[in-house]
């Protein structure tokens, strides 16, 4: 059995993405204007998976660590929105996201001070089953969390109602919400790209390669894995405060281990060894499901047959595979 | 007193069910190295097809024969293992292990919806199998028969399963392919043939597990996905790879269960993730483990 | 000259297999030491207790006058212990530049920080095309460390240590795997660097001709114990140097 880490093979030139962002930036600005109020809120979505598909691969691709478990920190945030809501009567959806975001450090820092001391499979059935203590604590003290009823996320206000909110609920979701949800996707791809590319990303990506030299070039390997742990379940927890309010409840399911598996799930399918591939891969795989969801009810084995052969055939993902097809097409290697 | 010993036979009960899922789940991760998340459905679908089965043909055949469908469950379910290792999971042995949780999700998810597929989005029941026992009388107080039979046959798979791995040449292959992968292939050992073999054996005993517990608490969609990280918690305190580690795990799951059932219920479950935890962070091999199966 | 490292008492067993068997080793300041011996004498376990890969059952580590005995790896690092390692260790992926930019982060202490651009930092990139001039690799900056040629790899190996800037630097078979010419240019590189800059240095080596043109002294190690220690001169007229060494040859 092979033991090269997962990330350790060739690496993926990026697909220039200068030349994409411009025009993508103007597509997801005028979006709402162009598009139903439904696709738009799909979008919305797809724009919050992709901040915890982003948040998984801070973990996954640049520090070498597979997590089973981030749905623990994406139900925790969605909790946390909940919570904020019922006990604090609270609708600000600021110290929603404040309190999500603290959640996710709070709960990354215990779990991680258990997972970092692992790597490889390990470390993913770790995060498995850690992640287990919350869904199952979610399940059953029903008083306090609602059960398999859920915690309802009411309709927050934005801004402090500088963004004022329409009654119709669909209008809300689909013009105010969604721009208000472009904006902390932009704020924290921003932040996790300026981290990757940092000294401290480096860091991170020697410790990916080769854990033993970068131990020996001075890194102090368990701090710096147990710092991204809590970033990335940090980042996982803002996606899931982000999503509460599209889905108007908290549910168990956020927090249920099959979920982790579709956020790793959605980065694999972009492509794991760029930065953008897990970004396109959570939009992608949310239209993905809406369709099948929406076309059968064996949705599920839709789903897994495109993982299998994601696996089988095209590892690299749909950015890796653009960017293999795009080296083909300029004649390198 | 009474309910003492209909709580002991319950650990037993959920003693040897555990054992046989998480003991497969070990024995193919002890031979192979592979960790299968879709372990868990294929205990779901030996749940499936017994009670399919046995709740089909309930009516006309007398209970104690509609026993021998436990088996003919066990070997189909064996059999789609032996089906999924050389396609989908022998691709994978050269590549870095965590495309297998990659894969073995996908097809968690594949089997979540063929089992669906064919046997139907409601639960199954085989409780008159179960009910055609009736109770029988231990230690003064009445405890359903089909439960015993339970307990008796995780403690024969426990037997045959050691006398399997430490008793026969192909135990002896087994454990040496395990111990040292090259060392086998160079001494000639079909390599290829016993990984099959494991993994079949590993489907097998799984489908067993649902095959047999099915009469007591019926078979429903998404079960599979739960005895999933219940049998991870066992092996993760017995330790991958061990069989010994598997029932002494199973058993310490099982009454740590059964105690918080009665004094703490609302976190039953999540004491047990975090015994796993507790485990991990003090024991990393588990508590059993050895370097070998 | 004052002592840099006192290693005293140490002993390593891996089972019953005793890899160091009560070593006492010391290497003075801006001296080059050559630890040789047979495969399996317990070099590499002696140069992986100095740097902290293990911990010794017994002995103490004494290092510019602090006990590094229980210190971690990092915390030998700041201290000013390096190496560089047999198998070559490096990051594959990250071109040249990159792997030693990391090594001047680190010393640097820069690597926490996570809002700041690294390839704005030209400080830093600077003082990692130093250390590569030094080693002759410039015009390698920006390939990936994986695609260099052997000799290169094993010097690149070295400059990550030296990169660090360390008083003390282990060097495990710097030369291995490379032909006999190409030996000498990475000895050359490696003594002048380490002679211009005033560090003390470990090698770990098999080849006589390298030992004796190279270092100060030399210990000669046999089945985890030291047989012998001392200036070349002295080494070569040692009896029981000359039957392993005659052994060895023969091997």
């Amino acid at each position: 059995m092979n033991d090269t880490a997962v990330t350790a093979a060739r690496p993926a030139k990026p697909v220039p993405a200068g030349g994409y962002l411009a025009p993508l930036a103007v597509l997801l600005l005028i979006f709402p204007y162009i598009a139903p109020a439904y696709q738009t809120i799909i979008l919305s979505y797809g724009l919050a998976f992709a901040i915890a598909a982003a948040a998984l691969n801070l973990l996954l691709g640049y520090t070498g660590l597979l997590s089973f478990g981030h749905a623990a920190f994406f139900g925790a945030g969605a909790y946390a929105a909940g919570f904020v809501a019922k006990y604090l009567h609270v609708e600000s959806m600021e110290l929603f996201l404040a309190a999500g975001a603290l959640s996710g450090i709070v709960i990354a820092a215990l779990f991680g001070i258990v997972c970092v001391r692992y790597t490889r499979i390990f470390f993913s059935i770790l995060a498995l089953a850690l992640s287990q203590v919350l869904w199952s604590l979610a399940f059953k003290l029903f008083w306090v969390t609602g059960g398999t009823d859920g915690l309802r996320v009411p309709t927050p206000t934005l801004l402090g109602g500088v963004i004022g909110t329409p009654a119709d609920k669909v209008t809300f979701l689909s013009h105010q919400y969604y721009y208000y949800t472009l904006g902390v996707f932009a704020i924290c791809v921003g932040l996790m790209w300026l981290i990757v590319q940092s000294p401290f990303g480096q860091a991170l990506q020697a410790i990916r390669d080769n854990e033993v030299r970068a131990e020996f070039v001075g890194i102090r390997v368990r701090r710096y894995r147990w710092i991204a742990f809590v970033l990335s379940g940090m980042f996982a927890a803002v996606a899931g405060t982000l999503w509460a309010p599209l889905n108007g409840l908290a549910t168990p399911e956020a927090l249920y281990w099959p979920f982790s598996g579709e956020i790793v799930f959605m980065a694999v399918l972009g492509g794991f060894r760029t930065f953008s591939g897990p970004i396109i891969g959570a939009v992608v795989f949310n239209y993905l499901k809406a369709y099948a969801v929406g076309r059968t009810e064996y949705w599920q084995l839709l789903l897994g047959v495109v993982l299998v052969i994601l696996v089988m055939a095209m590892p690299e993902g749909i950015m890796g595979t653009l960017a293999r097809i795009g080296r083909r097409v300029r004649g390198e290697a | 007193m009474a309910t003492l010993v209909v709580q002991a036979l319950n650990t037993a009960v959920y003693t040897a069910v555990l054992f046989l899922i998480a003991g497969g789940l070990s024995l193919v991760y002890g031979v192979m190295r592979v960790v299968n998340l879709a372990h868990g459905n294929l205990y779901m679908l030996g749940a499936f097809v017994m009670a399919w089965a046995a709740g089909g043909a309930a009516a006309s055949v007398a209970p104690p024969l509609l026993l021998l469908l436990l088996p003919v469950a066990g070997v189909i379910v064996g059999l789609v293992g032996a089906a999924i290792e050389p396609t989908l999971l022998r691709p994978l042995y050269n590549r870095a292990e965590e495309y297998q949780l990659l894969l073995t999700f996908g097809l968690l998810l594949i089997l979540e919806d063929l089992t669906k597929f064919v046997f139907g989005p409601t639960p199954l029941s085989a409780s008159t199998l179960w009910s055609a026992f009736g109770p029988i009388s231990v230690l003064g107080s009445d405890y359903p028969a089909y439960n015993l039979l339970v307990i008796f046959v995780g403690l024969v798979s426990a037997v045959l399963l050691w006398a399997f791995v430490y008793r026969t040449k192909f135990g002896v292959m087994l454990r040496a392919t395990s111990q040292n992968r090259k060392m086998a292939v160079s001494l000639g050992i079909n390599v290829r043939g016993l990984y099959v073999l494991a993994f079949s054996i590993g489907c097998l005993m799984a489908g067993i597990a649902g095959a047999v517990i099915v009469p007591v608490q019926g078979a429903v969609l998404g079960m599979g996905v739960d005895a999933l990280v219940l049998s991870f918690v066992v092996v993760v305190i017995g330790g991958l790879g061990s069989l010994e580690g598997a029932l002494a795990g199973a058993f310490i799951v099982a009454v740590v269960r059964t105690l918080a059932i009665t004094f703490f219920p609302e976190l039953e479950l999540a004491v047990l993730y975090l015994m796993a935890a507790a485990v991990l962070v003090t024991r990393p091999a588990g508590l059993f483990s050895r370097s070998s199966s | 000259m004052a002592q840099l490292l006192a290693a005293q008492g140490l002993r390593k067993s891996f089972g019953d297999n005793r890899a160091v068997d009560g070593v006492d080793f010391f290497v003075e300041q801006e001296r080059l030491v050559a630890i040789v011996g047979s495969n399996g004498a317990g070099k590499t376990t002696l140069v992986n207790l100095i740097t902290g890969l293990l911990t010794p059952d017994e002995g103490t580590i004494v290092f510019a006058g602090r006990d590094v005995t229980a210190l971690p790896v990092f915390g030998r690092i700041k201290a000013g212990i390096a190496r560089s390692f047999q198998l070559v260790n490096l990051f594959d992926l990250m071109t040249v530049l990159a792997n030693v930019r990391l090594a001047v982060f680190t010393r640097e202490n820069k690597t926490h920080q996570a809002l700041r651009l690294a390839d704005r930092d030209r400080e830093a990139e600077d003082e990692a095309r130093r250390v590569l001039a030094d080693f002759g690799l410039a015009d390698k900056w920006n390939v990936p460390a994986g695609g260099l040629a052997q000799g290169e790899r094993k010097l690149l190996d070295v400059a990550l240590a030296y990169a660090l800037r360390p008083r003390l630097i282990l060097l495990d078979e710097p030369t291995s795997g490379v032909g006999t010419r190409e030996k000498s240019q990475i000895m050359d590189r490696i003594e002048s660097v380490v002679r211009s800059r005033g560090l003390s240095a470990v090698i770990v080596e098999h080849d006589m001709d390298i030992v004796f043109k190279y270092s100060d002294s030399i210990v000669m190690m046999h089945e985890g114990r030291v047989l012998a220690a001392g200036a070349p001169g002295e080494i070569v007229r040692d009896e029981r140097v000359a039957t392993i060494l005659g052994r060895t040859a023969a091997r």
